[in-house]
């Protein structure tokens, strides 16, 4: 089954899959002080340091989740909480027009229940932001910026953002700044201290983890007010009893997808140009969205004039190619991105959108499987139009 | 055959769709997301656009074991139904728009692209049959919705399958238990889908804004209340009027004409609202072009109402029908279906009702 949707979810690696069975054999509340709970501390610590070393961070930095949103949520709350609680002139919230919805919509419930002033900070046509329009924002009020959220990679475009540069202007006008890294540990170079990053989210199921499983890197001097009160199991961050399978499956399939980073980005882009040249010859209207070459390596986001997206996904489905539309709301209805929108693109261009997306078992045969069916498949969905506008 | 079965979250094309997995067709689910801002809870047994129905149409399918989609048709809904259920309100008419959802949304839009698509006819749960291409009523008449479908002409029919004519709504609930559906307890949906609250009036009243404007007497011309906008009244409405004053004889009085114009309701006694003509226009043919300009027939000129026949004089796209007998509360706007027995001719949309000279 041709399946070109891993920036939505990956394979589990074999390796992850071994290692957590291993870790549901074994059992103990890793907050007891018996030798069962000492196992799984082990478990946690060693799979905390594991991450550590291969994202650049210190051990004390790692904070287990429950996923990206959860990390999102996490970073862009609990700073702006502590931040405003320092200082209650702190209410600004400053992010990139083209965040995931779990900062995005995370940002505008603060601005809706908790006084935030928003500002989201526009991106160019290929999705980057200009690092000289945070600084313009930074320095219009400094004393009232409480944080910046400005992502690693895009996930529906791929566009990587400039963010050692945009942290380095933050931290020139003494504001924090988290970055939702999911999409880019494990496809690019992630190093949280060179970063300059406060705040780093990732999640496992990316990068061939476990759904359900992920990380806040905080740096030790960030205040950050916990969204989960209870036991304070995380640095008093985050509480909840430890998922040692979990941690330990973050862990192994992060360390092994940092290890093969080289050779996998290498392979991705090389099949991603493969794909996007043959869709060009095949179909030579589409128009590639994102950066072109500041981009993720698996990640091949085209419009195609004249179709609905969802035809295109559903006649591509029909023949077993698997792939996205970019962006749907939780009733499933395609809705066009904001991403897109952001980017300048008009409505019809965001709707007759296709994100093809490869991962670690994607091969030659996937590409192929794309290209032979994306002539038949394009003229059909052209001939079916744009139904969603009125007549 | 290649079918594209319009799931929306009930028990009724659920198990259309299932029949037509078991007729041997490769079917694919879709489910018509027509709410601009789908609702998380369901208010009730109306509203047919939620996300829960979504949800239901899902798992449906997954049942069946079907691809599912969800098309957003939430704009063309928007222009084509809900603008139009409000203008022809605005207009003094009262419109059905199940009507105009068959005619503009399920059997247009989403036929068209579903043939675009390469699929060879959509399946839906309507409660009506298709024989030799010709659209019958249901044989459970409790649930016949030949009547909201008679805007369709003979190239839609011949895209469009019914399964569940042959069946009653009870059988379709006992073959949705039997098959695991978990909708088969699932409450009918009634009322206007894009109006969750059942509140028609304070949904008109929003969209038009409230005009206050007199309600008069038909035979003394009499101020006898007023209103807070014409739209909303519809003809023979008797309950909601908030009369001031009773009638000389005590008798109801009955919505007998509404005047958008001159924002004034008229009322009157019941018997003014019996009439035996009726005329339409923009005639549909189900079952193509009668072969002559006068057709004996039946006709029915509401949802579920009674059935009367007529003589039916047809001019190019209008037609009058001379009622064997009169019929009380005609209201433009709604459709006049005309049936020789089960079988459906065609339909018209009303225009005036009166008695004849």
């Amino acid at each position: 089954m041709p399946y070109l949707d891993h920036a939505a979810t990956t394979p589990v690696l074999p390796e992850a899959v071994a290692a957590v069975t291993a870790a549901l054999g074994e059992f103990g509340n890793a907050s007891a002080l018996h030798g069962s709970g000492r196992l799984s501390r082990r478990r946690i610590e060693e799979s905390r340091e594991q991450l550590a070393e291969v994202l650049g961070a210190r051990p004390s930095e790692v904070i287990f989740t429950a996923g990206g949103t959860e990390s999102d949520n996490l970073a862009v709350k609990g700073i702006y909480w502590a931040r405003r609680d320092e200082d209650p002139r702190r209410r600004r919230v400053i992010a990139s027009a083209v965040e995931h919805h779990a900062v995005m919509d995370a940002v505008e419930w603060l601005a809706a229940h908790e006084g935030a002033q928003v500002t989201w900070l526009p991106v160019d046509g290929t999705g980057r932001v200009d690092p000289a329009a945070l600084r313009a924002e930074l320095a219009a009020d400094p004393e009232a910026v409480a944080l910046v959220s400005v992502m690693w990679a895009n996930n529906e475009v791929g566009t990587v953002q400039p963010v050692a540069e945009l942290a380095a202007i933050a931290h020139e006008f003494g504001a924090p700044i988290h970055t939702d890294a999911v999409q880019a540990v494990g496809a690019l170079p992630v190093d949280f201290a060179a970063s300059g990053a406060d705040a780093l989210s990732l999640t496992g199921h990316k990068l061939g983890g476990m759904y359900g499983s992920g990380a806040l890197l905080l740096r030790r001097e960030q205040a950050c007010v916990p969204l989960l009160h209870g036991g304070g199991q995380e640095r008093d961050v985050r509480s909840g009893t430890l998922d040692v399978p979990g941690a330990v499956g973050l862990a192994t399939a992060t360390a092994l997808a940092v290890g093969r980073r080289d050779e996998l980005s290498a392979r991705m882009r090389r099949l991603r140009d493969d794909l996007v040249d043959g869709i060009r010859a095949r179909v030579p209207e589409v128009l590639v969205n994102g950066h072109p070459t500041d981009r993720l390596p698996g990640i091949a986001h085209l419009s195609f004039p004249g179709c609905e997206g969802d035809s295109l996904l559903m006649l591509l489905d029909a023949r077993g190619v698997e792939c996205s539309t970019g962006s749907a709301c939780s009733a499933g209805v395609a809705r066009p991105s904001h991403v897109l929108l952001a980017m300048g693109a008009g409505a019809e261009r965001a709707r007759g959108s296709l994100r093809f997306s490869l991962g670690h078992t994607s091969t030659a045969d996937d590409v192929a499987a794309v290209l032979d069916a994306i002539e038949p498949v394009v003229d059909r969905a052209r001939r079916a139009g744009i139904t969603s506008a009125a007549s | 055959m290649k079918v594209l079965a319009a799931m929306s979250g009930g028990v009724d094309s659920a198990v259309a769709a299932a029949r037509a997995v078991d007729a041997g067709w490769d079917v694919t689910g879709v489910h018509l997301a027509l709410s601009p801002e789908p609702a998380t809870l369901r208010h009730g047994s109306r509203g047919c656009c939620s996300r829960e129905d979504a949800g239901d149409a899902r798992r449906a399918a997954d049942v069946l074991d079907i691809p599912f989609y969800v098309w957003d048709l939430a704009e063309r809904f928007r222009a084509d139904v809900v603008e139009d259920f409000v203008s022809e309100y605005a207009s003094g008419r009262t419109p059905n728009p199940c009507l105009r959802c068959n005619e503009k949304i399920k059997f247009s839009a989403v036929l068209d692209r579903a043939l675009a698509l390469g699929f060879d006819a959509v399946v839906t749960g309507h409660h009506a049959r298709l024989v030799d291409g010709r659209l019958m009523r249901s044989v459970d008449p409790a649930k016949d919705q030949s009547y909201v479908l008679a805007v369709l002409a003979p190239q839609q029919l011949a895209r469009a399958v019914f399964p569940l004519g042959d069946s009653t709504k009870a059988q379709v609930r006992g073959e949705a238990a039997r098959r695991g559906l978990s909708v088969a307890t699932k409450p009918d949906s009634h009322d206007i889908c894009f109006i969750a609250d059942g509140d028609t009036r304070g949904f008109l009243e929003r969209r038009l804004g409230g005009s206050a404007g007199p309600i008069v007497d038909s035979a003394t011309g009499a101020v006898v209340g007023s209103h807070a906008g014409s739209f909303g009244f519809t003809i023979g409405q008797r309950r909601g009027l908030n009369l001031d004053r009773p009638a000389p004889g005590g008798e109801p009085r009955y919505v007998l004409s509404i005047q958008p114009a001159a924002n004034t309701v008229v009322v009157g006694p019941g018997e003014l609202l019996d009439v035996d003509e009726v005329a339409g226009t923009r005639a549909v043919w189900t079952g193509g072009e009668p072969a002559r300009s006068q057709l004996d027939c039946l006709v029915q000129m509401r949802a579920h109402g009674a059935v009367t026949p007529a003589s039916v004089q047809v001019t190019g796209r209008d037609v009058v029908a001379r009622l064997h007998g009169s019929q009380r509360g005609i209201a433009p706007g709604q459709a006049l279906v005309m049936y020789d027995g089960d079988t459906v001719l065609g339909s018209a949309t009303i225009t005036a009702a009166g008695r004849a000279a």
